[in-house]
């Protein structure tokens, strides 16, 4: 059938929606129909994509309004009786048409402490670890870094508060690290202070649009603010900290 | 299944200070890569490539630049914005993939090669002719255009090789030669440039195994 599209075309000094028309057939994500409508009626419409198949997180964008993987959105799933739109993501600067500039994540990423193990368990140099250990960390582990739950964040979307918050994406790769059975480094004074982990209000749209389903909020957010509570607003917390800073003197 | 030739150490091509690792790169896999082995390829080789890249960068300083040469690449590579009225490149990679994917596919016959080599060429003139809209500015349709001459070059070479290698061996399969032939057992396909720009295919001797990888094979088996 045919199927009719509204795609924002411009850049950083602006845009607007235009119109096009391509058929699509059984199976056809939105992905296939920007290629198509690139193949015969925009060669010039700009459009970040690569591995199709949901595991490269290039292809973000906004389709009908919603963050979504634009290979991962059959449109089988959507109202085809009006046109679909499909826009770049919301919360990066506009480079031209769908893509947008998302360097600012990977700025943010080299701010935060890496990975710190401790020594070795065994003369070998290989180290023993507990494997519920590590299916925890395992699903942060999944992120393809499409930035989607970053878009969607009210903190970064509508108050752009880049500066103060390193956003979803980033308290889940802390997460990660934090709960890494043999890190030994602790992140949790900058989650607080710099990295603004308290501006989340867990509204849990960053979990709601992951394409890997990571349990953003409930498995990584929601405990390392129980870890920023733990060690700034629990009374015995709070001693035990000053405690460790006197004695580190 | 090969690749661009490269040191086996070293992963450097025969162009000095370019290097090469993974899928397209080498012949590491013989006549068929067993899917999963790719990414193994990648991170050893990848890591080599990685590692000599570096060690040659330290050890060589900038090589002089042509400008000229750079000009006229240059000049090349914006040509298809002069010709507003030019063929949509998109248009002549479709026809490309189709034609590989029907007469250089899966199942292969020395007639169908060599309409496909035919049909190259005129694909060739279609792609100098191709033009693009807009800017240069993110334009997948120019890209588009500049990837065709290489895509060009890689089908020719696909299908000058194939035709070479009368015989079925791993991934190659020709209809007209089902079996494995001993005359090409031991050799590798070999494409490059002449001097008159042509592309010229001949049979090499694979390399002697050295002996500390023939040990590493025999203590595994």
């Amino acid at each position: 059938m045919n199927v009719s599209f509204k795609i924002w075309r411009g850049d950083a000094n602006g845009g607007v929606f235009r119109d096009y028309a391509t058929e699509c057939t059984e199976g056809m994500v939105v992905l296939d129909a920007v290629h198509d409508i690139q193949r015969t009626q925009a060669p010039d419409l700009a459009c970040r994509w690569n591995c199709k198949a949901g595991k490269c997180g290039s292809c973000s964008a906004e389709v009908n309004g919603m963050p979504k993987l634009m290979c991962m959105t059959r449109l089988s799933e959507l109202p085809l009786d009006k046109p679909v739109t499909i826009e770049p993501m919301k919360a990066f600067p506009v480079i031209k048409d769908l893509t947008t500039d998302v360097s600012w994540n990977f700025r943010v990423k080299k701010k935060v402490k890496p990975f710190k193990p401790r020594a070795p368990d065994a003369p070998d140099g290989t180290w023993r670890m507990w494997q519920e250990d590590i299916d925890r960390v395992q699903e942060f582990r999944k992120c393809i870094e499409c930035f989607l739950c970053q878009d969607v964040c009210h903190v970064l979307r509508d108050h752009q508060m880049h500066d103060q918050f390193i956003g979803p994406r980033f308290l889940i790769h802390v997460a990660a690290l934090e709960m890494h059975p043999l890190d030994t480094e602790d992140r949790i004074e900058e989650l607080r202070n710099t990295q603004g982990i308290g501006y989340c209000n867990i509204t849990k749209c960053c979990t709601k649009v992951c394409p890997e389903s990571i349990q953003i909020t409930d498995n990584g957010i929601i405990p390392l603010k129980e870890r920023v509570v733990d060690d700034f607003y629990d009374p015995l917390g709070w001693f035990w900290r000053l405690l460790k800073k006197l004695l580190n003197r | 299944m090969g690749g661009v030739r490269v040191d086996p150490d070293t992963q450097m091509t025969r162009l000095t200070g370019l290097f090469a690792a993974g899928e397209c790169a080498a012949g590491i896999n013989g006549a068929n890569r067993l899917g999963g082995n790719s990414l193994s390829d990648l991170l050893v080789f990848g890591k080599r490539a990685g590692e000599f890249a570096a060690k040659f960068a330290r050890e060589n300083s900038q090589g002089d630049i042509s400008k000229d040469q750079v000009d006229v690449i240059a000049r090349q590579a914006l040509e298809p914005f002069d010709r507003n009225d030019g063929e949509n490149p998109y248009e002549i990679q479709k026809d490309l993939q189709e034609l590989m994917q029907d007469n250089v596919g899966i199942v292969r016959t020395e007639t169908e090669m060599q309409d496909a080599l035919k049909q190259l060429r005129q694909l060739n003139e279609r792609a100098n002719r191709a033009g693009v809209i807009g800017h240069r500015e993110y334009n997948p349709g120019w890209q588009t255009a500049l990837d065709l001459t290489n895509l060009l070059i890689v089908s020719e070479a696909i299908a000058l090789t194939a035709l070479e290698r009368e015989e079925s061996r791993g991934a190659q399969f020709r209809e007209d030669y089902p079996d494995k032939d001993e005359r090409f057992a031991k050799v590798n396909t070999i494409a490059s440039k002449a001097a008159d720009g042509s592309m010229q295919i001949r049979l090499e001797p694979l390399p002697e195994m050295p002996e500390y990888l023939k040990q590493v094979i025999e203590e595994n088996r």
